[in-house]
């Protein structure tokens, strides 16, 4: 006994330091989950003080850019209000529309780009009825899905993360895909698993087929840039050209689904639950 | 708390809030970061023990993964710099030996030592940091590419700051 506690005392640095890999591997095993670890991320409040601080210096310098940007949203949804032939004040609400989804908006507080796994923390939590598992869209397109979520706070998984995964369809040819990111280019993603027989071309739009009712069907994802088809591949090699571009990203809309428990019930019912 | 301690604690707190609120928006053509807080560990009086050495570096790591959203991550990395600090100390040990006292500086040991010191510890702390978050080889040159370009930033910008504190201490 004696000379086993000797030998722990002698190689006690090496222990200390495999003790600590071993739980630092934990957390990262942990955090990599989607909807893990509630505290220990940008959401806790002091964190996301300190990044929003340092992200609004920043963004100061952008002002003129993220102006057009709302400016040309606003006139986006006028057009839309217009088109119905109703004046805006007494705008008939979609019953359809209104009844499954519901938007709050929130403002970027941190985001990356340049990292394989980027997560953007917004200034929207609980006290927002925001919930992990909810989608995250912008004016242009599809951005991410909310993993964990604090008081004022919520992190989201972008578009831009290696373990993310968007279901997604090509609108001209209604074909189902996967929208998934390869960790080098922030502007291009992949969308996977389109078979032999299906044409795509480039300038197609990809959207989102709204299958697992995270996102709602039909949110833009972005333009087919470049289509490859190698010998014997069973799927084409798509690249997308997001609509939204991360690196300017500034405000996001988290759609709240209010189909999405019936949805997974539902199929919990008929198909079983999902492992 | 004694004197040094003390300002470990400073030091701590400035390197974090550096990294966190100023370098983690600086990335270069996307490939291209610096971790400067690798730095504060490297730069901790030699006779540290290397226990605390550990214990400092995961709780930088914690604080760095909780702004970068990547629990685990930088305290895996740190955690090894810190253990290989030590040994990579003893093994490049100057003629002569170290002065009692002195913090393993470009000023005291000369920039050759620094860089032999520096270097082969930076480059393994980016190494585990950029494939253990792109959970293996799988897009290898792209991953090395930002080990080497994020190592030539780091390292410029620590030798900068070294030549700073060096001018000053004069």
């Amino acid at each position: 006994m004696q000379r086993l506690l000797n030998f722990f005392y002698e190689y006690r640095a090496f222990f200390t330091f495999l003790l600590l890999e071993i739980f630092c591997a934990w957390l990262l095993v942990e955090n990599n989950q989607y909807q893990s670890t509630k505290f220990f991320n940008s959401t806790n409040r002091f964190a996301a003080g300190i990044l929003g601080f340092s992200q609004s210096t920043r963004e100061y310098f952008f002002l003129r850019q993220i102006n057009e940007e709302l400016g040309r949203e606003n006139a986006q949804l006028r057009t839309i209000l217009e088109r119905q032939g109703q004046p805006i004040a007494s705008a008939p609400l979609q019953k359809d529309t209104l009844a499954r989804y519901d938007f709050v908006s929130a403002k970027v507080v941190n985001n990356s780009v340049a990292q394989f796994k980027n997560y953007i923390t917004i200034n929207q939590g609980t006290d927002a009825g925001i919930q992990p598992g909810m989608a995250a869209i912008s004016i242009f397109g599809a951005v991410g899905k909310v993993k964990s979520v604090s008081e004022h706070f919520s992190v989201l998984i972008s578009v831009l993360n290696i373990d993310e995964q968007v279901s997604s369809v090509i609108k001209r040819t209604a074909n189902f895909g996967t929208v998934q990111w390869d960790g080098t280019d922030p502007r291009i993603v992949n969308l996977l698993y389109i078979p032999r027989h299906v044409q795509p071309i480039v300038g197609d739009t990809v959207v989102t087929s709204g299958y697992n009712a995270v996102f709602p069907a039909g949110v833009l994802v972005g333009i087919v840039s470049d289509v490859k088809l190698k010998e014997e591949a069973l799927f084409y090699d798509i690249r997308v050209e997001l609509a939204q571009d991360f690196r300017r990203l500034s405000f996001v809309k988290i759609v709240k689904s209010q189909i999405k428990p019936e949805l997974d019930s539902l199929e919990t019912v008929t198909i079983g639950k999902p492992q | 708390m004694n004197r040094s301690g003390f300002f470990i604690a400073i030091y701590f707190i400035v390197y974090l809030l550096i990294q966190v609120m100023l370098f983690k928006q600086v990335v270069l053509f996307n490939t291209t970061f610096c971790f400067l807080y690798v730095a504060f560990i490297l730069l901790l009086p030699i006779e540290t023990n290397s226990l605390v050495l550990m214990a400092i570096a995961f709780l930088l790591g914690f604080f760095i993964d909780i702004f970068y959203d990547s629990l685990g991550l930088h305290a895996l990395s740190l955690v090894l710099v810190a253990y290989l600090r030590n040994y990579w100390l003893g093994t490049i040990t100057p003629q002569g030996g170290y002065d009692a006292g002195e913090g393993p500086t470009l000023a005291v040991n000369g920039l050759q030592w620094f860089m032999v010191y520096t270097v082969p510890l930076v480059f393994v702390h980016h190494f585990i940091l950029f494939f253990t978050e792109a959970s293996g080889f799988r897009i290898f040159w792209f991953t090395m590419l930002k080990v080497i370009t994020s190592l030539m930033f780091t390292m410029t910008v620590m030798l900068f700051l070294q030549y700073f504190s060096f001018e000053r201490r004069r």
